[in-house]
């Protein structure tokens, strides 16, 4: 707990020191999510059917961009074979990678989605589940990303190859989140997404950090 | 009365089709320094990296009778640039699960020579104190077992005659080392050499 509670901190504290790391993919996302209405042009009907998909994409391309560095500097510099070679739980410490991930990522993500969807002239209803929707699968996203930053830390250029690894892992979050949203903004009930994403979220919660803590050992055995 | 710390029987290694070691059977007791030598390529720290389980496409039996995982100073030193002096060593002492008084960390600060450096990032510090943070793990915890990969490597004089110090003090407390070094160890004590091609 102790390991937890410590890596958290120091993750936060890294990041609240060089803050460009956590605010480029916000940037990332409100610039993508703006170009729409000039590229579609700003008819308020069209966007706001497509808005759901186009939050979505934007926001799993925002947490992928900061899914490289998850791992990286930790490997970089020697801080993870330290943490494997002492005799704590690696699961604990991909845990706490994976928190700390989600609170400078996903979290400000969540806190930008009515700006997000203000600008695609969405409903109070469609804004909602979308950040109740974005809330409930943004943590997911930080666990299954986790995997693909281990497996490529050691290698030099991981970047696209996370992408590349996760991308399909986050298609059936992607399918029921947008459902979800156009489900609100029809008007019907949207309680039956709601349990389904937990459920991949407790999924992921569980089982993730295992793979991930296999992947960062098979990394640092070199 | 030596106690027996590590047991190391017919330990070999090939890496890219080269075989760094073979054969190789030794061991190491309490208050024993081992001392690691050879040229540049020839499996020092590849067999470092293997006695700590850390690089594990090898053969051999690899036996430690410790109670904690030995204490490792290697080429990455796992100290983090963007984190203080004092924060650097805090984490070491979290990683070991080993209370670290802030008394202790203010006496290992002072005898490293970093003393006004204490709040500085790790970002802003030569090559030689960044390795004087890393060494610092090994002062602010009672590790019997110490294993460094080039510790003397960016370190100045009065830094060597520093770790020299150390080590025998850590010796006379019947604690065990293992070093890879080109650079003579002068201390008052018995080495053991393994001697790599």
């Amino acid at each position: 707990m102790n390991l937890f509670i410590a890596s958290v901190q120091r993750d936060l504290l890294v990041h609240f020191r060089h803050p460009s790391e956590v605010l480029n993919p916000l940037v990332f996302f409100i610039v993508v999510i703006s170009l729409f209405p000039l590229g579609i042009g700003p008819e308020p009907g069209q966007l706001k059917e497509i808005a759901p998909g186009i939050v979505w994409v934007a926001a799993l391309l925002a947490t992928l961009m900061s899914m490289d560095s998850m791992f990286r500097s930790d490997f970089e510099d020697g801080s993870l074979e330290q943490v494997v070679l002492s005799e704590q739980s690696t699961f604990i410490f991909v845990l706490a990678k994976v928190v700390s991930h989600w609170l400078l990522s996903g979290l400000p993500l969540v806190l930008l989605m009515p700006l997000a969807a203000l600008l695609l002239f969405l409903d109070e209803a469609g804004t909602w589940a979308l950040t109740l929707s974005l809330l409930l699968v943004s943590p997911t996203l930080s666990l299954l990303g986790g995997i693909g930053a281990a497996l490529t830390v050691g290698l030099p250029r991981g970047g696209l190859l996370v992408t590349i690894l996760v991308m399909p892992l986050y298609v059936p979050v992607l399918v029921l989140a947008t459902a979800m949203v156009q489900a609100a903004e029809a008007g019907s009930d949207t309680i039956g997404y709601v349990y389904w994403l937990l459920a991949i979220l407790f999924g992921s919660v569980c089982l993730a950090p295992i793979a991930t803590a296999a992947a960062v050992n098979v990394a640092t055995d070199q | 009365m030596a106690n027996q710390m590590l047991q190391v029987r017919n330990a070999g290694c090939e890496r890219d089709g080269r075989q760094l070691f073979e054969d190789l059977s030794f061991s190491l007791a309490t208050g024993e320094l081992l001392q690691i030598v050879g040229g540049n390529g020839s499996g020092k720290s590849t067999l470092l990296r293997v006695l700590l389980g850390l690089y594990t496409d090898c053969q051999g039996d690899i036996n430690w009778s410790v109670d904690e995982a030995p204490l490792y100073l290697g080429h990455r030193l796992g100290i983090k640039q963007s984190l203080t002096v004092i924060e650097n060593l805090r984490w070491f002492g979290v990683l070991r699960e080993v209370p670290v008084s802030q008394d202790r960390i203010d006496e290992a600060v002072y005898k490293l020579g970093l003393t006004g450096f204490e709040d500085s990032l790790c970002a802003h510090l030569s090559e030689g104190q960044r390795k004087r943070v890393a060494l610092g793990q090994f002062l602010i915890m009672d590790n019997p077992c110490w294993v460094m990969d080039e510790p003397f490597s960016a370190i100045d004089a009065d830094g060597l005659s520093f770790l020299m110090a150390i080590l025998q003090e850590h010796l006379d407390v019947n604690g065990a080392i293992i070093i890879s070094t080109h650079q003579p160890i002068t201390i008052d004590r018995p080495i053991n050499t393994l001697a790599l091609q």
